[in-house]
């Protein structure tokens, strides 16, 4: 049995070249080897969505696969898409909202508003609930996630010059 | 919460993956998209030596058409199940289903083969190769055969799939014409699993039922074919007599166990609640 192999995968822009354990997840090699501590490890069994990454554009559990699976893949991670600046919008809505209590669903949350919201058309209430029924929150009550993410999507279909402010949004 | 130690395979063609199965000594699993297998693993259900990533085989892929039958490769993911147009005009039951099979992220990556190997008793893709009377493709070093659905599911998580053999392609007789359907399940919360779900097919002429495939899942070990209920409707106009006497068929055709959230009875109620809204809607549009 081998006990190590060699994976090259794209993360956040970089080419990565490792020797991985064939058992180790995606999740424990981006938070242990390469320290993009961002993505969160909650139930390691795909319940509670702190672990989304976004896998060759698509959001994935980085729990539930393993790392050497996704060699020749384009990874990205929350760290990446903060730094290209793809959900500041999202991010400044989920601040303004207090969508955000320990903030440890919250990475896992961005990514799912970052999937939501890169469909066309303007998701209904139904739809952003629908879409966040993967992610668990123990702090909010998902209310201001969704207040959130449905002023976000309203903003971003909104000609510029008529932008809503979140406060204005809501139950 | 950690899977033991294995090796890992990437072979690219189906003869390579089932070759590399026989040299582990029967010792290895298949990944499909793993979205079932990682957190058996993890959980140490499972613990082969060898793990061997199929999800690079181009064999295992694409979506067409061939002879009035739609070949839908064992890779093809859930939310291709839900997007591609081919699916939902001629296997419409794995589209309409699609949307209650986990979540977003999940569908992005586990795939229609992953489930129908695995053959979840309360999962909805099986149950929907059942209602749709599909053929299951399956390969081994000697060729490959074709399994009617009708003879593929055989026990809990357990089909007509031999140790290290592989499911390749998922083969779908195209609706016609004359063909209604309908799905849909009762869930405790959006994306879990079906405490009763059920898909129906119909051949319908004349207004009359001619022919017609009635499946319900999460009630047994495998999912069911509800025959009696078929019985009782054959030949029938879709009526409310017609309707009533399928319901009250269901419980010659089904034995669901007592679990500690849902007693039997309470599922054989929920089963006919279910069935009468699918054949109300059936016979609407028929
Ligand atoms: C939180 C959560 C919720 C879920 N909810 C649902 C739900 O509501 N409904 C539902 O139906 N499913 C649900 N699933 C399961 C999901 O649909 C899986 O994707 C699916 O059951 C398996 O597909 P996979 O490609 O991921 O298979 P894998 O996990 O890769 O494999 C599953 C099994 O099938 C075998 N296998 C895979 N492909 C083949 C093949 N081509 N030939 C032979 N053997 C093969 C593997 O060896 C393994 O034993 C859920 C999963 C999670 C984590
Ligand atoms: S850690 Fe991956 S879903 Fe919970
Ligand atoms: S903010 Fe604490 S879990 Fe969501």
């Amino acid at each position: 049995m081998s006990n190590s192999i060699n994976i090259n995968v794209t993360v956040n822009g970089e080419a990565v070249s490792r020797n991985v354990a064939p058992r180790e997840t995606l999740a424990d090699f981006l938070r242990g080897s390469l320290e993009l501590t961002g993505t969160h490890m909650g139930c390691e069994m795909g319940v509670c969505g702190a672990c989304l990454v976004l896998l060759d554009g698509r959001v994935v559990h980085s729990c539930l696969m393993f790392a050497a699976q996704a060699s020749g893949s384009e990874v990205e991670t929350i760290e990446g898409l903060t730094e290209r600046a793809a959900i500041a919008d999202i991010q400044e809505a989920f601040h303004q909202r207090n969508a955000l209590q320990c903030g440890f669903c919250t990475p896992g949350m961005l990514m799912t508003a970052h999937a939501l919201l890169s469909q066309p058309g303007v998701p209904t209430r139904d739809e952003i609930r629908d879409a966040l029924s993967g992610n668990y929150c123990r702090c909010t009550g998902y209310e201001s996630i969704v207040d959130a993410i449905e002023t976000v999507a309203r903003n971003r279909a909104a000609p510029a010059g008529s932008k809503n402010v979140v406060a204005e949004v809501g139950a | 919460m950690k899977a033991r130690a294995f090796s890992y395979a990437r072979p690219t063609t189906v003869v390579e993956a089932l070759q590399t199965f026989a040299a582990s000594g029967d010792d290895a699993s298949y990944i499909a998209g793993g979205q079932s297998l990682v957190p058996a693993l993890a959980l140490r259900l499972q613990a082969p030596q060898v793990l061997i990533d199929i999800a690079h085989i181009p064999e295992l892929r694409g979506i067409a058409l061939q002879d009035g039958w739609l070949r839908i490769g064992a890779l093809t993911r859930h939310c291709e199940t839900l997007s591609d147009p081919l699916i939902a005009r001629h296997a419409p039951l794995f589209h309409d289903a699609a949307p209650y099979v986990a979540h977003p992220a999940i569908r992005n990556k586990g795939t229609l083969g992953g489930s129908i190997a695995l053959a979840d008793p309360a999962s909805e893709f099986p149950a929907m190769a059942l209602a749709m009377g599909v053929e299951l493709e399956i390969a081994n070093l000697s060729g490959s055969r074709r399994v009617p659905a009708d003879e593929y599911f055989i026990d809990l998580f357990q089909t007509a799939i031999e140790p290290g053999e592989l499911l390749t392609a998922i083969h779908v007789p195209v609706v016609q014409p004359s063909h209604r359907w309908a799905f849909d399940e009762l869930a405790r919360r959006r994306g879990d699993y079906a405490i009763v779900g059920s898909g129906i097919l119909a051949d319908m002429r004349d207004e009359l039922v001619a022919q017609i495939r009635l499946v319900l899942f999460g009630v047994g070990n495998t999912p069911v074919r509800a025959k009696r209920a078929e019985d009782a409707l054959r030949g029938r106009q879709l009526d409310q007599s017609a309707i009533v006497a399928a319901q009250a068929a269901l419980s010659d055709d089904l034995a669901p166990p007592d679990d500690e959230h849902t007693p039997a009875a309470m599922r054989i109620h929920l089963a006919r609640v279910l069935l009468g809204r699918l054949l109300g809607r059936i016979a609407e549009v028929a």
